[in-house]
């Protein structure tokens, strides 16, 4: 599967587009505007980027607490976005929803559902309703490694592979649920052996890596297209903040931390496309300018909305 | 139209103990054939996917065995097994997956067994369900119905995790709404409506009713979702109930007339949203209101209609209101145990006279 160069710089672009987000985010937050709390996908952007270039607009993906960079990396809108997380009108959910609750149903987004392991069962409906009116569209439900002890994560994986249904499921090991560590809460070490229990393929993948990434994700796709069933893809990487903005991570060295910075996959990618001559130093540079502008201007739109009129509060409960 | 069917010897399904002729709803000249609350269900179902290619069924056992009740019997045959959809015992996904294939434009119909085992599954009708639209600022709607068989029946409840009636669980949910039908015409009529809705709707079946006969019209016919029915006019005292505790209601109603109480039975039908106007309205009528629930008594939804009558009509009572609800406890096995659990036709009787008499 050829990856063109227009290709490899959307996904760098998407990558930047996340990180720039993200760290808006926080200082946001960190500066008293962002009431609740963020979660930020900061190390993981290749997970989300690689996986979402793979699917087409009319694929479907759900997400969770931590799920800016699935929406960015689907195509949502970073004005919208960032004006949800300051709980104004113009926001994607017109306040209603904030930080942990992000849907961009126009891009494909079918919402960040803050009970972990609930995008599971949901995204194996959408993908039983593409099945049962012979689309060939694709569902793609993103855990993090700690939803993959929940009971809506198997009872998800038995009933898309015992009805051979087009989902990917998408486990993003970022080596923490919450204080957690994945080797605390899970026996095995490699969490894609659990693919095997629903007889499906499981596949593991270097999460910091979004070329393979994307062709793992590629894979799993066309063979949910094609109607052979659901995937487990596991994509190994590390959550380089904490579990929310400010959160003090007494259980882990900094030590540990900064080892897996060396990771990070976005100066990794940039060095991938320099030396390869994808691009040059300046093409490189020209996207991250152009991203940090975005998403001042993103901040700036946020900022300068209203909130919800209180006249509107009890709009949207029932259809 | 399709051929009625024996009903199923099935948990808990027995014969009625109540004459179809205590609640007559279709008007003579209707045409109209008689028919059990469980067939009366099962039409309802049959016609919407007849009607509606988006509707379809999931749920466990509900193929071939029809269900643990029988209610779905027949219409795999007629269906298939892709639109009368056997499950696993995965009652969260279930309930989660018609979530998902509402949200992209069908109108699925889940079964949770017993509503018992819905605790199983309450993250996804609770917490994702109901507030999804709301939490997206209206960028979804979620049309699915969930059906959940629930209640007892006189000594013939099956204990403590097979008879609840657990209406207050979703009813509390701000984004839900929950139905629960007494006789077959309001079950063929609201589930119709149920399941042409675009939220979400809890739909509770009253199990020991699933024998119970009444007349259906024959043609199409809808009722509306959050309305209350008022089953019986009366003048002296309004009966708030539902489910089963309806007909005790009505059976009450009839005695008393020949002692020249005059009863109003009011039908909660939909239990959410409540319609607070129609039990306002009546009591404002009457002056006397007796609730009565199968569910228990603590924050129950007798409880919940008590209330809506002390803000709607507390200066027309002339009694003060008394409340019936099952026991609270679990619902016990034996016999001599479960004896006196649920109010009955002479509880109801006795409540009455006591607000009569005050």
């Amino acid at each position: 599967m050829e990856i063109t160069r227009e290709m490899m710089l959307e996904m760098y672009r998407r990558m930047v587009r996340i990180r720039e987000f993200e760290l808006a985010a926080i200082d946001l937050f960190k500066r008293g505007m962002v009431k609740g709390a963020i979660h930020a996908y900061i190390g993981q952007e290749a997970s989300a980027v690689g996986v979402c270039m793979a699917l087409r607009k009319d694929d479907l993906i759900a997400g969770t607490h931590r799920s800016h960079g699935h929406n960015i990396a689907k195509g949502a809108d970073t004005k919208k976005m960032m004006a949800e997380i300051l709980g104004k009108e113009t926001g994607y959910c017109k306040g209603r929803g904030g930080s942990m609750h992000i849907a961009a149903f126009d891009t494909g987004s079918l919402g960040a559902l803050a009970v972990v392991g609930a995008g599971i069962p949901i995204a194996v409906g959408a993908a039983l309703a593409f099945k049962l009116r012979g689309e060939d569209r694709v569902a793609v439900p993103f855990t993090g490694d700690a939803g993959c002890n929940t009971g809506n994560w198997h009872e998800g994986l038995n009933m898309a592979s015992i009805w051979d249904l087009p989902v990917v499921f998408v486990l993003e090991n970022n080596q923490y649920g919450v204080s957690t560590r994945i080797t605390n809460s899970c026996k095995i070490k490699d969490l894609s052996l659990r693919a095997q229990s629903y007889g499906i393929p499981g596949v593991r993948v270097d999460g910091f890596d979004v070329l393979a990434v994307y062709q793992a994700a590629r894979e799993a796709v066309e063979r949910a297209r094609r109607g052979e069933g659901p995937t487990l893809l596991v994509t190994e990487s590390y959550r380089f903040e904490g579990h929310y903005a400010g959160e003090p991570e007494v259980y882990r060295d900094r030590a540990e931390v900064q080892e897996w910075r060396k990771k990070d996959p976005i100066p990794r990618f940039r060095r991938y496309l320099l030396e390869n001559g994808v691009a040059n130093e300046s093409e490189v540079a020209a996207i991250e300018a152009e991203v940090k502008q975005e998403i001042a201007d993103a901040v700036k739109f946020a900022q300068e909305s209203p909130q919800p009129d209180p006249a509107t509060a009890m709009d949207y409960i029932y259809a | 139209m399709a051929t009625v069917q024996k009903d199923a010897v099935s948990l808990g399904v027995t014969k009625p103990t109540m004459s179809p002729d205590l609640i007559v709803q279709v008007p003579p000249g209707v045409p109209a054939k008689e028919m059990s609350y469980q067939e009366a269900i099962r039409e309802a179902l049959r016609e919407e996917m007849l009607r509606d290619p988006s509707v379809f069924l999931l749920g466990e056992d509900i193929g071939k065995h029809g269900g643990a009740f029988g209610v779905t019997r027949t219409l795999y045959d007629q269906f298939g097994p892709e639109r009368v959809r056997n499950t696993p015992i995965s009652e969260n996904t279930i309930a989660g997956a018609a979530i998902g294939a509402a949200l992209v434009g069908m109108r699925p119909v889940a079964e949770i067994m017993f509503v018992d085992f819905s605790g199983l599954a309450i993250d996804q009708i609770a917490n994702q369900a109901a507030k999804l639209r709301f939490m997206t600022g209206g960028q979804c709607k979620v049309p699915m119905v969930v059906r959940m068989p629930q209640g007892g029946g006189a000594g013939k409840s099956t204990a403590a995790q097979h008879s609840q009636s657990l209406e207050v669980w979703y009813a509390h949910i701000p984004g839900l709404k929950v139905v629960f039908p007494s006789t077959p015409y309001d079950a063929k009529g609201l589930l119709k409506a149920a399941i042409r809705d675009d939220n979400p709707v809890v739909f509770l079946e009253q199990k020991f009713l699933y024998s119970f006969r009444g007349l259906v019209p024959e043609e199409d016919y809808v009722l509306p979702l959050g309305k209350c029915d008022v089953k019986h006019q009366g003048s002296d005292v309004t009966v708030v109930a539902s489910g089963y505790m309806v007909w005790h209601a009505m059976a009450a109603a009839k005695q008393l007339e020949q002692e020249g109480i005059s009863v109003e039975v009011v039908d909660v039908c939909t239990i959410s949203p409540l319609d607070e106007e129609t039990i306002g309205r009546s009591v404002r009528k009457t002056g006397r209101a007796v609730v009565v629930a199968e569910a228990v008594r603590s924050y129950g939804p007798a409880s919940e209609w008590a209330m809506v009558i002390i803000e709607q009509a507390f200066d027309y009572l002339k009694a003060p209101i008394v409340r019936l609800t099952g026991r609270f406890s679990p619902v016990p096995f034996a016999d001599s145990i479960e004896k006196g659990f649920w109010p009955d036709t002479e509880d109801v009787v006795q409540a009455i006279r006591k607000v009569m008499s005050y």
